[in-house]
């Protein structure tokens, strides 16, 4: 076991991991932080998206020994101040079905607009291609990536 | 007709909230505190074996284990339509990856690593992965018992046969109809196995206390019917229904996948060997694919005769259904289509014969479509290849056996009020049907395809759907029902109606997934039924709460109650302008009189929906005499489609869809449905292929191998279309419409490929690499 800190949305946390241990179990099962979804745990269906420095990533294909000293967004710390334009938006189109997807892939938009704030609907389609959804057909997410970063 | 306010209107879904924030809880998220144990399964590493001996002592030795669980455990089986399946394998394995036992240990990793070390002894015998396979003379029996499991009065199994059930049905004079055909067109056509591919795992979450109380937390589409399937397998251990909770949180999608019982029962069975701990069983995405349910795979062989107008004489449908190793859920997905599989069409003279076959695959159940997908892609494709051989527009050849309310179904029921000339013409219309596209390039070959579909709730005539409905002191509503919301939005749909007969804002209706001991029964949400069954229930329990607001205003005002109507949450009267009662303040507690004594108390509605109407009695030779399905929801689909000659690859440049849902209660969420159900079934055609080997082991049981489309994959553009031709009984007109939307997909899109490249496959899926290999057939077939 080693002691690792690092900055989850915000709060400088400090949590002790075995070297194999992986950074969505820590997440989830040790500090109870609930939004990162486990939906195939080899790194295809992006559930378990979170923001690494800035970074969309897989919380699945990480060892959490790495995230020592670094810092971390998940969306409950997106949610902290209210909805964002682009949470609105994806509530108000009702973008969503099951939800189980939303989290990685309000992540991965999220960092996309930070980055691009004016993307194509090409590019969006790039962000959100490594986040698995069964039920929307994609269309209506895209939607309203698309009118949040027209607007903005 | 009066105004709507609520029902028909877009409104926000009232989970969407949680479901942006992260804040949705499903599951695996609950917490269950420090003395959770965890399960492992030992699965079976043969299709079909005997179990000679299982030998846990290696595993016990593992620290943190705590016991080891196997079939002797449980010599229990269960099952919805038919009890053929058992908790754990008891003498026998049927297909790869079954489970044989489970490991039960405080920690995962200690679980995991003890369910290796349990040594298994099997004697292999032959394997049957085919259904025809398995319906040769001397193939092996997969269940040699099956005369006698316990079955549904409508099943018809073949017993010292791998015929677990054979639907036959038999309309006028087929013979004659076909002697009477012009035009004959015969082939057979397949389609294969596919699976769910909800994102999230199945799991559960199972503890039996010290009481004997045993709740399961499950991902699941359905709570009650779990809980009666638990209480009947687990009877034997002294259970009752009353012992037996289900409490479903959030679900991470179904498709049907969560359906009946599965895994479940696992977690609830293991929860009785550990008492006092709650015990979680999680499955991975491997098991997802191979040990849940998977879509049946059907060899399809058609025959219809028409007329040289292009009029049905007769039509005779062979299905064998490859069904797996358990069928206690997937025969009735036989029996559905064995009762509708002359499709949307008048046919006067029709036998179908709808096999229900054993084989060592994974069980077989219920997805999205339940069995209608598949045989569309067949009768669609027929109905296309029939037009173009005489001649006739393919949209005219659908348009003039399209069925009619009143028309007489295969089994000899009148057809619903339905919308499918409409939705025929408002589809060609928006394609523009009669125009021919133009390829982008050179390379590319571009095409349109067409297809109707309908499809039935399939349910017991029985199925029922319950609502409680309780006003808090501010007029704001718990309304308990126990369908499931899995997506769709259903919670949304019932506060809509709820809102519209009480005119309390959605935003004061708290309605949530349910828990069985405190909300009513709901048979399951499967079918695609819970808008129209459990709508009804809603419905009425709101009239039933607005009858009692209605008399207590009544006898406490001196106004006749037949005067009365609700506007913004205040009961008024027609004739009394000034008369203005908020509900808020008399629906906890009373309505004071001058006497200073209280008149009424806590207003709750209470509404129950069955069709009474509905029936499976009938004559198992011919099916007729009986009106199993309540009613159809139809539509129309088509697409214009672009391939790239050299690759084969297929990019769908516009799909339009018009579905026909009676009414649309959140039009909203109807698109929603359509345009996820587009892609869903795109996917099944183009893309998802499962593999097996030689064992009967499932080779591609990951999303890195099972492809399902991402966001680069979808149309370029869909347009969903509504139609609204009220069903008779649904509430505000409303009928099913969730499952529908994928079911043209595949027939349309095979159609279009046709049309683009002049290749007819019947086989799905249609790959670009198929596409590549017909291309290079067709061409040396001209060059010779």
């Amino acid at each position: 076991m080693k002691k690792i800190s690092f900055t989850l949305n915000g709060e400088l946390r400090q949590v002790d991991v075995a070297p194999n241990e992986i950074l969505l179990e820590v997440l989830r099962y040790k500090i109870g932080v609930k939004s990162p979804k486990c939906g195939c745990d080899t790194g295809d269906c992006g559930a378990c998206t979170v923001i690494l420095n800035g970074k969309a990533v897989r919380s699945c294909l990480i060892f959490a020994i790495e995230i020592n000293g670094q810092e971390i967004v998940t969306l409950e710390g997106l949610s902290k101040d209210g909805l964002t334009p682009l949470q609105k938006a994806l509530l108000d189109r009702n973008a969503f079905q099951c939800g189980y997807c939303a989290p990685g892939m309000i992540l991965s938009a999220t960092c996309l607009m930070s980055g691009n704030p004016h993307p194509s609907e090409e590019e969006i389609k790039e962000s959100i291609a490594g986040n698995l959804c069964r039920c929307t057909g994609y269309q209506p997410v895209i939607d309203a990536i698309s009118e949040v970063t027209k607007k903005h | 007709m009066e105004e709507l306010k609520f029902v028909g209107h877009p409104a926000v879904r009232i989970d969407g909230k949680e479901k942006v924030t992260g804040a949705a809880v499903y599951t695996d998220d609950l917490e269950f505190g420090p003395d959770l144990l965890y399960a492992e399964i030992v699965e079976g590493p043969h299709a079909h074996a005997m179990i000679r001996a299982i030998d846990a002592s290696e595993a016990m030795k593992v620290p943190g284990v705590i016991c080891v669980v196997t079939g002797k455990d449980f010599p229990y089986n269960f099952g919805l339509y038919m009890k053929d399946r058992f908790i754990f394998a008891q003498d026998r394995v049927r297909f790869f990856g079954e489970q044989i036992a489970a490991v039960v240990a405080r920690t995962p990793q200690a679980a995991k690593k003890a369910a290796r070390l349990v040594q298994v002894n099997y004697s292999p015998l032959p394997k049957v992965v085919s259904p025809l396979e398995a319906l040769r003379e001397g193939a092996d029996l997969i269940h040699p018992d099956l005369k006698h499991y316990e079955h549904v009065p409508w099943f018809f199994p073949k017993p010292d046969t791998n015929i677990a059930h054979h639907r036959k049905v038999r309309k006028g004079n087929v013979e004659q109809g076909f002697a009477e055909a012009d035009y004959i067109l015969e082939d057979t056509y397949e389609v294969p196995r596919y699976a769910h591919c909800a994102i999230e795992y199945h799991a559960a979450v199972a503890k039996y206390d010290h009481s004997g109380r045993l709740t399961v937390w499950a991902s699941s589409q359905s709570p009650h019917t779990q809980r009666n399937l638990f209480a009947i397998a687990l009877a034997p251990l002294g259970i009752r229904h009353n012992d037996v909770r289900v409490i479903a949180p959030h679900v991470g999608g179904g498709f049907g996948s969560k359906a009946g019982v599965t895994m479940e029962i696992i977690a609830a069975a293991i929860a009785t060997k550990v008492k006092g701990h709650p015990v979680k069983v999680l499955w991975n995405r491997e098991r997802e694919f191979y040990n849940t349910y998977q879509r049946l795979g059907v060899v399809a062989k058609l025959k219809i005769g028409v007329k040289s107008d292009g009029r049905i004489t007769a039509l005779h449908h062979s299905l064998f259904w490859d069904a797996g190793a358990y069928v206690e859920y997937g025969a009735n997905v036989v029996n559905a289509v064995g009762l509708s599989a002359i499709g949307p069409y008048r046919v006067d003279n029709a036998s179908i014969d709808s096999y229900c076959i054993y084989t060592n695959l994974p069980p077989g159940g219920p997805y999205r479509g339940f069995g209608y997908s598949e045989f569309l892609f067949g009768l669609e494709s027929h109905m296309e290849r029939m037009a173009k051989h005489l001649g006739i527009d393919p949209v005219e050849m659908r348009r003039r056996n399209a069925i009619r309310a009143g028309d007489i179904t295969a089994y000899g029921a009148k057809m619903n009020p339905n919308g499918l000339h409409q939705a025929i013409d408002a589809v060609a219309k928006e394609i523009k049907w009669h125009e021919t596209p133009s390829p982008s390039g050179p390379d590319m070959a571009i095409g349109k395809g067409f297809s109707l579909f309908w499809k039935a709730p399939a349910m017991p005539p029985n199925t029922s759907s319950s609502c409680f409905l309780k006003f808090n002191e501010d007029a704001s509503i718990n309304l308990l029902v126990s369908g499931m919301d899995l997506g769709q939005g259903f919670l949304t749909v019932m506060a809509q109606i709820a809102a519209e007969i009480l005119s309390v804002p959605i935003s004061k209706i708290r309605t949530e997934n349910p828990d069985t001991d405190r909300n009513p029964y709901e048979w399951q949400t499967v079918a695609s039924h819970v808008t129209w069954g459990c709508g009804n229930a809603v419905k009425r329990a709101a009239l039933d709460a607005r009858e009692q607001i209605f008399s207590l205003a009544a006898r406490t005002h001196d106004v006749p109650k037949d005067l009365l109507y609700l506007e913004d949450e205040v009961v008024k009267c027609k004739r009394r302008p000034g008369f203005a009662l908020p509900l808020k303040d008399f629906v906890i507690h009373g309505i004071q009189m001058e006497d200073g004594t209280f008149k009424g108390g806590p207003i709750m509605g209470r509404g129950v929906f069955m069709p009474e109407y509905a029936s499976t009695k009938a004559d198992p030779e011919t099916s007729q005499g009986g009106h199993p399905n309540v009613h159809y929801t139809v539509g129309a689909a088509a697409a214009i489609i672009e391939i790239d000659k050299q690759t084969g690859r297929v990019q769908v440049k516009k799909v339009v869809e018009a579905v026909d849902c009676g009414k649309a209660i959140n039009p909203s969420l109807v698109k929603g449905q359509i345009t996820g159900g587009i892609l869903q079934g795109i996917s099944t055609v183009l893309y998802e292929e499962m593999k097996f080997d030689h064992r009967g082991k499932m080779l591609n049981p990951n999303f890195t191998d099972y492809k399902i489309p991402t966001a680069l994959d979808i149309p370029d553009e869909v347009i969903p279309l509504i139609i609204e031709v009220p069903e008779p009984d649904g509430p505000y007109g409303a009928r099913g419409m969730g499952e529908h939307t994928m079911l043209p997909v595949a027939p349309m899109i095979a159609n279009a490929i046709e049309d683009a490249l002049g290749i007819r496959m019947k086989s799905m899926p249609i790959t670009a690499e198929k596409i590549c290999l017909a291309m290079t057939g067709l061409k040396k077939q001209q060059e010779k």
